[in-house]
């Protein structure tokens, strides 16, 4: 068989039963080896950014391997994002490109792009594969490579020449990665120390991260959590690793996480962190960060370790392992009969909670309603999709993008589970719900799949409602538009004297304003339909053109039964627009840089000043 | 005119030596020198050459250690698909050499002052025309330094390093052989 036939049949054989993608020159000759009896579905994007992100959104949702494959030059520049977006997360996906025949590669030819040299800083391992005799093993060992150890992004630039080169087809292959062997369960050595310094803690904190959701963790993390008595914070990856309505869960850690989660690591002894990188969203300033905890820290990646912060004792190797060590440990009478009473701790943690508990901020809303910016309680819209959603269905997804709208939704969803809340953590990719939304969906068809997106963020990649609505792909899509740019305006709000420089978008409640946009729509031109207090676009209008279920919802009275109407559409993807006060923002708030202990509840409250006790 | 400045140089003491085996792929190179951009790290001097075993290269990397976090870099390249081994060479532990070109300024009246000098050091001399002569020397940092300081009064016209290689002494040998925890992640 051909290079192109091998490709289909090694991708099959890989069990892969979706791949993200559209076609173009490089990559037609595959293509045209995809037929009826092709064992994968291929669902075919709008645009590759598309195809890479939903195959992130996929491979959250169902723990494989995402997939997705695209044409040389500007297609492999268009999925740069999402590889970076993916290899950040340490998502397993794996992008194939097109590339120009071998003969031609370093000519400058039509639609040459050098991709492996583009995106090296941003993946996890490339290849460029030039021979068809090696298209079975590359990409074997790109999965292999992609899905263990740390997770991450891979691509495979395969060319044309490849392609059409002859193979004498086997499967399986040997995989050449002699350079190549993750460790998977830390010495015993730790292990030992890990339990001493946890029976020397009284002020115990679990820090888990994403790696706690990428190793499936769940399980041994709240055994542990219990083990030990400790209060369990998640970053914004791992919001669900432990239920939100479990007693030792104190919400989400970092820039605007929790107070009591921000107190739980400030005033910890022992700061127990999971799979997780000491991102500065969540340290703060590190010499400020947990000052007086000893660090214990569990990675599969040893560059993680001690990356940012000094760590006590370190557990290299797969969380869920580690974890499973240290639970047959603390079963021993011995060693679970000599660890430190922690009920006063949790006890103070609780009172916090209770005291500073997350806030609609119907304020803000109110005074955006005088002023004409929408009187909807974003965070109370949000709250609600989170009752209604897990209502109708329990394993429900949530997707979101990124701003504001992104932790709301991390804040107010209510995460019960730890795989069914997927958005983009370190990158930050705006536009990243709808096609991971679409991904997740494909992957999980019977599940729910909400995508709580902003007005800014929809208006970068909603042109694959087309593929959603084309595919049987029915998401909801809770439209959180506020007509501005949000986490920006909330910056410049609190950072920039309210200058709000280029953040408005005159796509919400408040329509058009400013110079640039002069006209009014109506005056603006023959045959305008656009509606007076509509922005530019009409997302009802741009819902309805892509067949979409579209609900505008501007009234608290209405937003209950536009959401019951969305759950209960399951053909056609939904649109609700919400249009929610400009004003609303997002607390509480670590500023950039600034202490963990200078968290603000409100713009004037700071609850933990003055540092740990 | 291109002279060694001093002040570009790293401190001996807080010279690193990371020894390298990599898999010989076109785009290993690439991946190691980007591994330093991305991460920002220093780099002094990269070598790169073959090794004992086919299909195996050695890479000699100097940096500075007052400026980048070794263990950080080590950890980072041992994540590299096509690293094999990586490990720490200090000057202790470790024979380490460059070897130099040096262009200096001839004239007549000066040429026997600039082989005095020469003589003082292990060099060669390798090439000879009117206007120059050019030095070979194999001294270790600290000695080609005294050389080079030696030889500016006649006018240095070129320098050429070709950046420190390293082998570690006696049974201290990095082999191309798997340690778990030390591969790749």
């Amino acid at each position: 068989m051909n290079g192109a036939q091998a490709l289909v049949k090694t991708l099959e054989d890989l069990q892969v039963d979706t791949v993200f993608g559209l076609p173009g020159g490089a990559i037609l000759t595959t293509y045209n080896e995809l037929n009826n009896s092709t064992k994968f579905n291929h669902i075919l994007v709008r645009h590759e950014q598309g195809a890479g992100h939903a195959a992130s959104g996929y491979s959250i949702a169902t723990g494989k391997v995402g997939v997705a494959m695209v044409t040389s030059g500007p297609a492999a520049t268009n999925v740069v994002t999402a590889l970076a977006d993916a290899n950040m997360d340490s998502v397993p996906i794996v992008i194939i490109t097109g590339q120009v025949a071998s003969g031609l590669i370093g000519t400058d030819a039509f639609q040459e792009a050098d991709i492996v040299g583009i995106t090296l800083p941003i993946t996890k391992h490339s290849f460029l594969v030039t021979s068809a005799a090696d298209i079975p093993r590359v990409l074997s060992e790109a999965f292999h490579i992609a899905a263990s150890g740390r997770p991450g992004a891979v691509l495979v630039d395969v060319t044309k020449s490849a392609m059409l080169g002859e193979i004498d087809y086997r499967f399986p292959v040997q995989l050449e990665l002699a350079g190549y062997q993750p460790k998977q369960t830390p010495e015993h050595q730790c292990l030992g120390d890990a339990i001493e310094l946890i029976k020397n803690s009284s002020r115990p904190v679990i820090y888990a991260g994403g790696g706690c959701v990428r190793a499936r963790a769940e399980e041994e993390l709240i055994k542990f959590a219990r083990a030990i008595g400790a209060p369990v914070v998640s970053t914004l990856q791992a919001r669900g690793i432990i239920p939100d309505s479990d007693p030792l869960s104190f919400g989400m850690v970092g820039m605007h996480g929790t107070i009591a989660a921000a107190a739980a690591l400030q005033e910890s002894d022992l700061l127990i962190a999971l799979g997780t990188r000491f991102s500065d969203r969540v340290t703060g300033k590190l010499d400020e960060f947990a000052k007086n905890a000893k660090v214990i820290q569990a990675d599969i990646d040893p560059a993680e370790i001690g990356k940012n912060r000094f760590v006590d004792t370190p557990l290299f190797g797969d969380v869920k392992n580690t974890l499973s060590e240290l639970n047959i440990k603390l079963a021993d009478a011995s060693i679970a009969n000599s660890l430190q009473d922690t009920t006063d701790w949790i006890k103070h943690l609780k009172v916090l909670d209770d005291q500073y508990p997350l806030y609609l901020d119907l304020d803000a809303a109110h005074k955006s309603a005088q002023e004409g910016l929408g009187e909807l309680s974003p965070q109370f819209v949000i709250q609600k999709v989170g009752e209604i959603a897990k209502e109708n269905d329990p394993d429900a997804i949530f997707v979101s993008g990124v701003g504001q709208h992104q932790m709301w939704a991390s804040q107010f969803l209510g995460h019960e589970k730890p795989h069914n809340w997927i958005q983009s953590a370190g990158l930050g990719t705006m536009g990243y719900a709808i096609p991971a939304g679409m991904g997740a969906k494909a992957g999980c068809p019977d599940q729910d799949v909400w995508v709580v997106d902003g007005d800014g963020c929809f208006q970068m990649t909603n042109q694959e409602l087309a593929t959603c609505r084309l595919a049987g792909l029915p998401i909801k899509v809770m439209l959180i538009n506020n007509g501005t740019l949000g986490m920006p305006r909330q910056w410049q709000t609190l950072l920039y004297n309210e200058h709000y420089s280029q953040t408005d978008l005159h796509d919400g409640a408040d329509g058009y304003s400013g110079e640039v946009v002069r006209g009014d729509g109506v005056e603006s031109g023959s045959g305008s339909v656009i509606a007076p207090n509509v922005g530019v676009p009409d997302f009802m209008m741009l819902a309805q053109a892509y067949d979409c279920l579209a609900i505008r919802v501007t009234k608290e009275s209405e937003v209950e039964p536009a959401i019951r109407k969305a759950a209960a559409e399951t053909k056609r993807p939904v649109v609700v627009e919400f249009q929610v006060a400009k004003n609303a923002m997002v607390f509480p708030m670590v500023p950039a840089g600034a202490s963990n202990n200078d968290i603000m509840y409100t713009k004037d409250v700071q609850p933990l000043k003055g540092g740990a006790k | 005119m291109s002279v060694i400045h001093d002040k570009n140089q790293v401190p001996l003491h807080q010279r690193c030596a990371l020894a390298v085996l990599v898999e010989d792929k076109p785009s290993t190179l690439t991946r190691v020198a980007g591994l330093f951009t991305r991460r920002a790290f220093n780099i002094h001097s990269l070598t790169v050459g073959p090794t004992e075993e086919p299909g195996i290269s050695r890479i000699t990397i100097i940096t500075d250690e007052s400026t980048t976090p070794v263990e950080q870099v080590v950890n980072q390249l041992r994540k590299l698909i096509y690293v094999r081994k990586v490990d720490l060479l200090d000057e202790d532990n470790s024979v380490q050499c460059e070897v130099a070109l040096i262009k200096v300024a001839r004239t007549d009246t000066n040429v026997n002052d600039i082989l005095t000098v020469k003589n003082r050091f292990h060099t060669i001399v390798v090439d000879e025309s009117a206007d120059t002569i050019t030095i070979q020397s194999t001294e270790p940092a600290p000695v080609l330094r005294e050389l080079v300081d030696d030889l500016r009064q006649f006018g240095i016209v070129e320098v050429t390093k070709s950046g420190t290689i390293a082998l570690g002494r006696g049974n201290s040998i990095l082999k191309n052989t798997h340690h778990l925890g030390e591969a790749g992640i």
